[in-house]
């Protein structure tokens, strides 16, 4: 093992322990009583909340990706009707909280189009809040690639299409991919607000299970646990993309 | 080759770039050189030329052929031109070979070998045979600005454009350069070049258009224009350039 990573793992180590011993420090000055073994007879229930978490944050990842690449190419857009729609469309959706939109899209929007499946309507409604923030990502992407790679793109004969598919696109997701996995961290702990058009999904979970089990906590602290076991990784593979793709300098 | 423009314009916002712009050059120009001082407007002749810039006014002629304003025929006309830039500008995230093949085979209707082909025969030509599996990074400016004319020759283009391909590189790269437009010349390739260098304007061109505040001071036989200038901004701009080479 080389230098660096060997005294990176020390440092890891050591704040681990540092901060283990500050978390249980904490934790026996309120002299909590856990009762791990009654919750622990709920477990199938924190499974099937974790999968559908999970199931939900993959299909809304996928609408969001779709809603922000389809909103950054309308604000984009010289056609000023398709401008100003997708810019009104990111501005509602960024400034207003979650909770009211999924509130009316499922209980007014869904029900007047007749869509009665919580589960879709949740992950689309979550897919195009997220989506908003993505346009955005992304439309600072593709604006910093500057204007000599347009000029260059046009000086060799590609058309607008080819121009996006093949240069601004490639070196756009690049600059893109640190802004999207933070987003997408946060849409998989924003999927926890689901709950409120009656997705049982795992934060509801766990609440139906601390009351079943009359405890007040002990599900948090594996909630916890779920959650990043999926965003740390998340969050370690954009970074090795990132490398991969770290072409400049 | 022969290259005419007849009072074109063309601005950027309040900048007047181009404010009636005419020339007109022999019929058997092979290297016409657009010289001036900074700002004067040869980048953006240069580009008019090539069809990469439509100008808002005025009339390009090229081969006694208008060059055409409709957007679909402007970008086939400009497909028959090679361009280099000051920047170099490669794609940065494709490698050299890369950087070549990809227009050959998207925009030129190349098959893959072919195309592949013909990237490897340019590269070693320009001495980077070597380097084709190279990102733009990973190479130095003479050779980054190689890689450039080796893209803009690919497709066996009617005219080869460069804008000002040396001043970003220092002396050393520059004469790499250099040395490979000359041969370019040389060997037939028709080549318009804006360029500050003046002594190599001197030896490869044979036609110059002299620019200053968007305006043509001068145009004429490259012999003539060195030799015996007539306009007094030619001369003192001559004098100017010569004073330290």
């Amino acid at each position: 093992m080389n230098p660096p990573s060997s005294r990176r793992l020390f440092w890891s180590f050591a704040l681990l322990a540092v901060v283990s011993l500050g978390i249980y420090v904490t934790f026996a000055a309120v002299h909590y009583t856990w009762n791990w073994a009654s919750i622990w007879g709920y477990r199938s229930q924190f499974i099937w909340g974790w999968f559908t978490t999970l199931g939900i944050s993959l299909g809304a990842m996928v609408v969001s990706i779709i809603v922000g690449f389809a909103l950054m190419i309308g604000r984009r857009s010289s056609c000023m009707p398709l401008h100003l729609l997708s810019t009104g469309i990111v501005e509602v959706l960024r400034g207003s909280p979650l909770l009211v939109q999924l509130l009316l899209g499922y209980y007014i929007v869904a029900t007047a189009l007749h869509v009665g499946d919580p589960m879709i309507v949740g992950t689309v409604l979550l897919g195009c809040f997220e989506g908003a923030y993505l346009a955005e990502i992304f439309r600072g992407a593709v604006e910093s690639i500057s204007a000599s790679q347009r000029e260059a793109a046009r000086a060799v004969g590609f058309d607008s299409a080819q121009t996006y598919r093949f240069v601004i696109i490639p070196q756009a997701v690049r600059r893109a991919l640190p802004g999207t996995t933070g987003q997408m961290v946060s849409l998989i702990k924003d999927s926890s607000l689901l709950s409120v058009i009656g997705i049982e999904e795992l934060v509801q979970k766990v609440r139906i299970m601390n009351s079943s089990s009359y405890t007040a906590l002990e599900g948090y602290l594996p909630l916890a646990v779920a959650y990043l076991v999926v965003t740390i990784p998340l969050s370690w593979y954009a970074r090795k993309l990132e490398r991969r793709f770290a072409y400049e300098t | 080759m022969k290259l005419e423009t007849r009072e074109v314009t063309k601005r950027y916002g309040d900048f007047l770039a181009l404010d009636g712009a005419s020339f007109q050059t022999n019929n058997d120009s092979r290297v016409v050189a657009l010289l001036g001082p900074s700002g004067g407007g040869k980048s953006t002749l240069l580009r008019v030329l090539g069809g990469l810039l439509l100008p808002e006014s005025g009339e390009v002629v090229v081969n006694d052929q208008p060059l055409p304003n409709e957007p679909g025929e402007a970008l086939k006309n400009l497909r028959r031109n090679g361009f280099v830039f000051q920047g170099y500008n490669l794609f940065p995230h494709l490698s050299a070979l890369q950087n070549i093949v990809l227009p050959l085979a998207a925009v030129h209707d190349f098959s893959d070998s072919v195309a592949h082909e013909r990237a490897m025969e340019l590269l070693k030509r320009l001495g980077l045979e070597e380097h084709f599996h190279k990102r733009p990074a990973e190479l130095s400016g003479g050779q980054q600005q190689r890689a450039a004319i080796a893209r803009a020759l690919a497709p066996r283009p009617d005219l080869l454009l460069l804008d000002e391909p040396t001043s970003a590189l220092d002396p050393v790269m520059t004469g790499e350069v250099l040395d490979v437009i000359r041969e370019l010349a040389e060997g037939g390739q028709q080549i318009v070049l804006a360029t500050h260098e003046i002594s190599f304007a001197r030896k490869v061109a044979d036609w110059i258009v002299f620019l200053v505040k968007g305006r043509v001071e001068e145009s004429c036989a490259a012999e003539q224009f060195f030799e015996q200038p007539t306009s007094a901004l030619a001369r003192e701009y001559l004098a100017g350039l010569s004073r330290y080479r």
